[in-house]
């Protein structure tokens, strides 16, 4: 029954939703024990296309470390396609699970994600300045950075119940808050405030596309000046030195302004057309920062020039609004609330990174997905895509908020 | 359904939403990367550019100085040393130890080889040590696989192979000052030096020559990664001088008998200078590596004083050999003719003052030629008041005396003549017996040897020569005059008609070659068949009372520091002049006794070698042999 659903999508689908839900609940576990057929069905369903953009991503990546390491896949290159591999696996694998169930993992998962946030701040290590890492069966990992699945996922999870009427109901917007709340505070405490500010942002997202009114929003962005002062006084010695330098970055071009400053040199060394590959000056010679990490895009102009660099973008925004279209067409509120949501986190990524490395927001460690060197980020965001992907191939699913309870 | 449908529906609107603001932020980020990498593009090209290129000199190898036949005057040595690479050995302590095997380490080089590579990153290499024998040289070479991180490399030093005997001339070289460096900053370059004195000084600009440079394209650490390009400098050119070393020995040699002296040989047509000498010396290679502090104290306390050149900066008082200025300046002002006679009784009263002459007895009747011959003093201080001081000042600025010459070296001391203006500018009046003494180069009159040289010079050729040393710079021949071209012709002539000279000089010739004449022990060998004319001195340093007169007071008594200066003035040949010569031996009492005979020795020197004339030295053809310097 279900394989015929899937085979038969987009003709009369709304009468062979209502029969594949017929099941009630049990369809999922019908899933889980499903036939190879099913699975090698599904996967002919798979949004292929939007695997090959993140396939082509990670190939910009892979060229872009290939420059790092002196033209040569070590020590990047090669050790971050083997992540990705891992990755896709762990994409296609997530894909594939029904998205009932992955509704119903939605609140333990978050519970999971929150005490390993609490956690990171008994015991976890300092790296850049801030306890942010921890080490679980030797992977170090930023808990941060899955919470913020973790978020999305409980955050679809409670609205895909809400009626219309209900979301309009400020008591029943007080358990969604408090789960935003809580991340963002451990984070915040960490203190890792630029995820802190994605995290709420793309809380606030996902309240915004559940329908939450707007002069709720009007009511809860008001303070945020005044907040913002007096947490500007809060803030440590490094953050406000953060700050400042992003505001005149050639008050201490050796010191804290450096990374901003070589970052532009490197950037307008690139041009139009870029220096070629393999031949950026600036990031070869050392003068440019964390190039295989937070500054890869800037590796990536300086080589490619403003053609490739804005490419690179063009690639982005593909992947973005094909989550976003994901989200459009999807059938339930969970799925749709999901894919917003984890695309809203992808774009929250690229953005800030971006920002970063021209110099137009703070400095903030915030890697590019897919693109800069690092184990856990790309995990993550991997889990995230085969998230996403999971909303596209069951978008048609519809299930009652009575399965989720 | 209807409720379903306007959730829906808002999450359809809200979603489209975020996607628009999501496109417009991502606009906003490809606009900022358009500024950033077109717009403002140029300007961080350039930054990057300036980043990681960096642009290093290398040092120009400095011109030599020779003399008028070729002779290394001042050169440059290769300098052998060791430098240690920290980041190529992973024990410096025990390849020093190593090192110190072949050329032994004290630990005080030790702790400053340790504290240099402490304060260098690992790969810009470190003195170990330097000015290294080429034996130790050799034994560091062939142990090099033992002594990891040590390399050789070759800098320069400045050489002086003839060390005191051209010091004050040639001059020295020493390390740049800060101040230097920001003047050229290719003065910074490791082993660049600056001429401090002499024509190392004078001609620093020749001997300098152009840094070369290299872009290296360096990383943010400053390792050079590779080289850009590379740009030759120009070494610097050689200066070679009128000077001929021979004869500036012989007169080294015979001035340093004397504990302080100096002399200076100028070929009287052309002012080419062909031996400048001033004795005690120095020897100007120590400047380079470093004068220690014992040995500046043993200079600067030497009474000798051997770092100033007294042949240019030495101001004594020309006595006896200043009246022939004095008489030129009366023949031409028409006070006396060449046959004026006065009468010397011994003495000369100025009012109530007697001034008084070297014979006690006077010379009686005397005329200018005699007077001359037997410097009778008291000639001249009839002379002096005939003519005036402002005529004596004149005259002996157009000869030389007491004005700036065009000598090419840095310094030299103007000297005085003494005039009407110049002591009231001073506050005081002048009165009629400054005149008088300034009748025998006494008083205020104050010249250097060299204009003694020139002026003797300028008797001798009617011309108003003016010394030079340099005659050629890479190469290129430098105008001898202030003329045009580069014949002797070009300096102008005096003002002084020939007849008058004529006077002077028969009488300067007598003073050599005449019985009665002040310097007749002193006259050329008669081997050479040609004659001398010259002048004796002898200045006072201190004042003489009469009671010390009558009490038969002589001036060899005297200690050393009060004895008259003994000077003479020469050029030779009488009739047709060559070379011109002046001699100042300090408190050597008698001109004729002191200076004379060196004058005399280093004449017949100058005439036998014959600098002026040749291209090569004497027998050089025969010793050298084809391809000899020209």
């Amino acid at each position: 029954m279900t394989e015929r659903r899937l085979s038969d999508r987009g003709l009369g689908d709304r009468g062979l939703g209502d029969r594949g839900v017929g099941g009630r609940g049990v369809g999922g576990r019908r899933l889980l024990r499903a036939a190879p057929f099913d699975v090698l069905a599904k996967l002919r369903q798979l949004n292929w296309a939007y695997v090959l953009l993140l396939c082509a991503l990670a190939g910009v990546g892979y060229a872009a470390l290939y420059s790092v390491g002196g033209g040569s896949p070590h020590p990047y290159a090669a050790t971050q396609a083997t992540r990705f591999a891992i990755g896709l696996v762990l994409m296609l694998v997530v894909a594939l699970t029904d998205i009932r169930f992955i509704a119903r993992l939605a609140w333990p998962a978050y519970g999971v994600a929150l005490a390993l946030l609490a956690a990171v701040e008994r015991f976890g290590h300092v790296g850049k300045g801030a306890q942010r890492w921890i080490s679980i069966a030797g992977i170090d990992m930023q808990p941060s950075e899955l919470m913020k699945v973790a978020l999305v996922l409980a955050l679809a999870s409670w609205f895909h119940r809400a009626s219309w009427e209900r979301v309009g109901n400020p008591l029943f917007l007080l358990v969604p808050a408090l789960a935003v709340a809580a991340p963002v505070g451990l984070i915040l405490k960490e203190p890792n405030l630029g995820t802190a500010v994605i995290t709420a942002a793309i809380g606030g997202a996902v309240f915004l596309a559940a329908g939450v009114r707007l002069w709720m929003f009007a009511l809860a962005l008001a303070p945020i000046p005044l907040v913002a002062r007096i947490a500007y006084g809060h803030l440590h010695s490094y953050q406000k030195a953060r700050i400042l330098t992003f505001l005149h970055p050639e008050r201490d071009p050796l010191g804290a302004g450096y990374n901003i400053i070589q970052s532009k040199i490197a950037l307008g060394s690139g041009g139009m057309w870029g220096q070629g590959f393999l031949h950026g000056t600036q990031a070869h010679l050392d003068f440019l920062p964390e190039k295989q990490t937070d500054f890869i895009f800037t590796l990536i102009a300086e080589e490619f020039g403003f053609v490739g660099a804005l490419a690179v973008i063009g690639l982005l925004a593909l992947i973005i609004a094909g989550g976003m279209l994901i989200a459009l067409r999807c059938r339930n509120q969970f799925g749709r609330l999901l894919a917003l949501g984890l695309s809203v986190n992808f774009f929250m990524y690229v953005f800030v990174n971006l920002a970063m490395v021209m110099g137009a927001i703070p400095v903030g460690g915030v890697p590019l997905p897919l693109v800069s060197y690092g184990g856990s980020a790309v995990l993550t965001v991997m889990l995230g895509f085969g998230l996403l992907l999971s909303v596209d191939l069951h978008r048609d699913v519809e299930f009652p908020a009575a399965d989720l309870t | 359904m209807r409720r379903e449908a306007r959730r829906t529906g808002v999450f359809t609107r809200r979603a489209l939403f975020v996607l628009g603001g999501q496109a417009g932020l991502l606009g906003l980020l490809g606009a900022r990367l358009y500024q950033v990498q077109i717009t403002e593009g140029a300007r961080y090209a350039t930054l990057a550019r300036q980043n990681s290129v960096s642009v290093r000199m290398l040092a120009p190898p400095r011109g030599r100085i020779l003399d008028r036949f070729g002779t290394l005057l001042a050169g440059n040595k290769q300098n052998w040393r060791a430098l240690l690479i920290a980041e190529q050995t992973r024990d410096i302590d025990a390849t020093l130890d190593r090192f110190s095997a072949l050329v032994p380490l004290d630990p005080r080089e030790r702790a400053r080889i340790r504290r240099d590579v402490s304060r260098q990153r690992r790969f810009i290499p470190v003195l170990v040590r330097d000015f290294l024998t080429w034996d130790q040289m050799a034994q560091i070479e062939v142990n090099a696989p033992s002594l990891p991180g040590i390399v050789v490399d070759v800098g320069e030093t400045r050489t002086y192979p003839l060390g005191p005997m051209l010091a004050h001339v040639v001059g020295y070289v020493a390390p740049p000052t800060p101040a230097d460096v920001e003047e050229d900053p290719t003065l910074a370059l490791p082993g660049m030096r600056i001429g401090r004195t002499g024509v190392e000084r004078y001609r620093e600009s020749a001997l300098r020559g152009t840094a070369g440079a290299v872009q290296l394209e360096v990383n943010a650490y400053g390792r050079v990664i590779r080289e850009l390009a590379r740009q030759e400098g120009v070494p610097g050119e050689d200066v070679e001088l009128s000077i001929d070393a021979t004869l500036q020995q012989l007169a080294m040699e015979r001035l340093s008998a004397e504990r302080s002296a100096s002399a200076v040989v100028l070929d009287c047509r052309s002012g080419e200078v062909m031996a400048m000498a001033s004795t005690p010396s120095f020897d100007p290679s120590l400047f380079d590596t470093g004068v220690s502090a014992a040995q500046w104290r043993a200079w600067t306390t030497d009474p000798g004083a051997p770092l100033i050149d007294k042949a240019t900066v030495g101001l004594y008082a020309p006595g006896s050999t200043f009246k022939m200025a004095v008489a030129l300046a009366a023949l031409r002002a028409g006070a006396i003719t060449p046959q004026q006679t006065f009468f010397c009784p011994g003495y000369f009263e100025l009012g109530k003052t007697r001034f008084y002459c070297w014979k006690r007895g006077g010379h009686g009747t005397i005329d200018l030629h005699g007077a001359i011959q037997q410097s009778c003093d008291v000639f001249f201080y009839n002379t002096a008041l005939h003519a005036g001081i402002g005529r004596i000042a004149a005259m002996g600025h157009s000869l030389g005396l007491g004005t700036t010459l065009d000598i090419d070296l840095p310094a030299q001391a103007t000297g005085l003549i003494p005039t009407r203006q110049w002591r009231r500018a001073h506050g005081h009046p002048w009165t009629l017996g400054f005149t008088v003494i300034a009748g025998i180069g006494q008083g205020f009159v104050e010249v250097t040897p060299l204009q003694l040289a020139t002026y003797a010079g300028r008797l001798a050729s009617g011309r108003a020569i003016q010394p030079r040393l340099a005659r050629r710079i890479g190469g290129r021949a430098l105008s001898p005059g202030a003329g045009s071209g580069t014949a002797a012709e070009d300096w102008p002539l005096l003002d002084v008609a020939e007849p008058l000279l004529d006077a002077v000089r028969r009488g300067m010739f007598a003073v050599v070659n005449t019985p009665q004449g002040t310097a007749r022990a002193s006259a050329l060998p008669a081997a050479l068949g040609v004659h001398m004319a010259g002048k004796t001195g002898s200045a006072q340093v201190m004042d003489v009372s009469r009671a010390q007169r009558k009490l038969g007071f002589h001036t060899s008594g005297l200690p050393w520091r009060f004895r008259p200066n003994a000077l003479f003035v020469a050029y030779a040949p009488f009739d047709a002049p060559r070379y011109a010569i002046a001699v100042v031996v300090e408190h050597g009492n008698e001109g004729a006794d002191a200076a004379a005979p060196i004058a005399r020795d280093l004449m017949a020197a100058a005439l036998t070698r014959d600098p002026a004339n040749r291209t090569l030295p004497p027998g050089a053809v025969a010793a050298a042999g084809p391809g000899a310097a020209t």
